[in-house]
């Protein structure tokens, strides 16, 4: 009987296994900064370079960082969605334009609306290493003492905005 | 009859030799259209070569870079290294690591920025950690356990094979055979 059994046993949990991989992204790298503070960063505004904008101005609120570009074709599906919730006005979406040109990123908003609070250019990159990004779009929230509670990787959905995302600014306000 | 016959086998081997000519020009225009296709083709091998100096303004500085970076992952093609991948997010980070090479940080502080930022998935070799241990060690424990297993079941077999008794003719039927053998080969 053994013999028939254990090779069952196996397969099962091989079975179990190989389905449970087949769920799981290997593009969703875990990001370290997750419960660390956001990296500070002074950037130019986007549609008023003049301006500069800095994390620190942040602090005492939950808000969201939303790092972009004209040229991401994800960014474009997650948009529409972005400007359903600003316009509900429940958290700020503050935009990092990502390795892009301005006049691009300024023509993008222009066209399918505009969902930040405002948008910071990151043009070289550089304060995407700090972040680690690593694909855009990804989404941080950030609580009110600075801190990176969550990242999204890939497009926000409707999915993981009600299910993930908005519970969690939902608590994040809650706490002092 | 004959004349004609004649004829024909020299029209014939007149047309044979024109078709060879002709397949010989024919080779001719190909090995001088390929010869200037690959010319062609080296052109912007050598536009490239120009760019390429630019970024090696030190060599030795980017050799430093490429060892290092060969044992770095690329986050975007996550099988590439970091080294060899063109992923623009790789450019990048190699841009970064020449920075901070030619300011005189170690190796070790520049792996350490990677994985603050980019976690340990950065890191071709991985580390010893609570959560590696089955990574380092499962092999290992598999092993083992197989090791343990074929044991056990060759025990269990040697168990099962009874040991036959030879009856008295058999033993005798036996030593004969075997002192047969004996005296044969002597």
């Amino acid at each position: 009987m053994m013999r028939f059994i254990l090779p069952f046993i196996v397969f099962v949990a091989l079975s179990g296994f190989l389905y449970v991989g087949l769920h799981l992204d290997p593009h969703e790298v875990p990001s370290p900064l997750i419960g660390k503070a956001a990296p500070p960063f002074n950037l130019p505004q986007l549609h008023d370079p003049a301006k500069n904008f800095s994390p620190e101005q942040m602090k005492g609120k939950v808000w969201l960082l939303n790092v972009w570009a004209s040229w991401c074709v994800s960014c474009k599906e997650e948009h529409p969605i972005l400007v359903q919730l600003a316009g509900k006005h429940i958290v700020p979406i503050y935009g990092l334009d990502y390795k892009d040109k301005s006049a691009d990123a300024q023509a993008t908003l222009n066209g399918g609306g505009d969902p930040y609070t405002l948008t910071v250019s990151d043009a070289d990159g550089r304060i995407g290493i700090d972040y680690g990004v690593y694909g855009v779009p990804e989404t941080y929230v950030i609580d009110k003492q600075g801190i990176i509670q969550y990242k999204q990787i890939g497009p926000i959905t409707h999915q993981n905005l009600s299910e993930k995302i908005l519970p969690l600014v939902a608590e994040l306000e809650k706490r002092s | 009859m004959k004349q004609t016959a004649t004829l024909s086998a020299d029209l014939r081997s007149f047309i044979s030799g024109f078709l060879i000519l002709r397949n010989l020009c024919n080779l001719r225009t190909k090995v001088f259209a390929s010869l200037s296709i690959s010319l062609l083709c080296l052109i912007p091998l050598f536009a490239h070569a120009g760019e390429a100096k630019d970024l090696a303004a030190d060599p030795v500085l980017e050799k430093r870079m490429i060892a290092l970076a060969e044992n770095l992952r690329c986050l975007v093609c996550q099988n590439e290294s970091l080294a060899s991948s063109h992923a623009e997010l790789a450019e990048d980070l190699r841009r970064e690591v020449r920075e901070q090479l030619s300011k005189g940080k170690s190796d070790k502080e520049i792996i350490e920025y990677l994985v603050a930022r980019y976690g340990d998935f950065v890191l071709y070799n991985p580390p010893m950690k609570s959560y590696t241990i089955l990574l380092w060690f499962g092999p290992f424990a598999l092993l083992l356990a197989a090791a343990g297993l074929l044991l056990f079941q060759l025990r269990k077999r040697r168990q099962s094979i009874p040991e036959v008794a030879l009856s008295a003719e058999a033993q005798e039927r036996a030593t004969l055979l075997l002192n047969n053998d004996k005296e044969n080969l002597a």
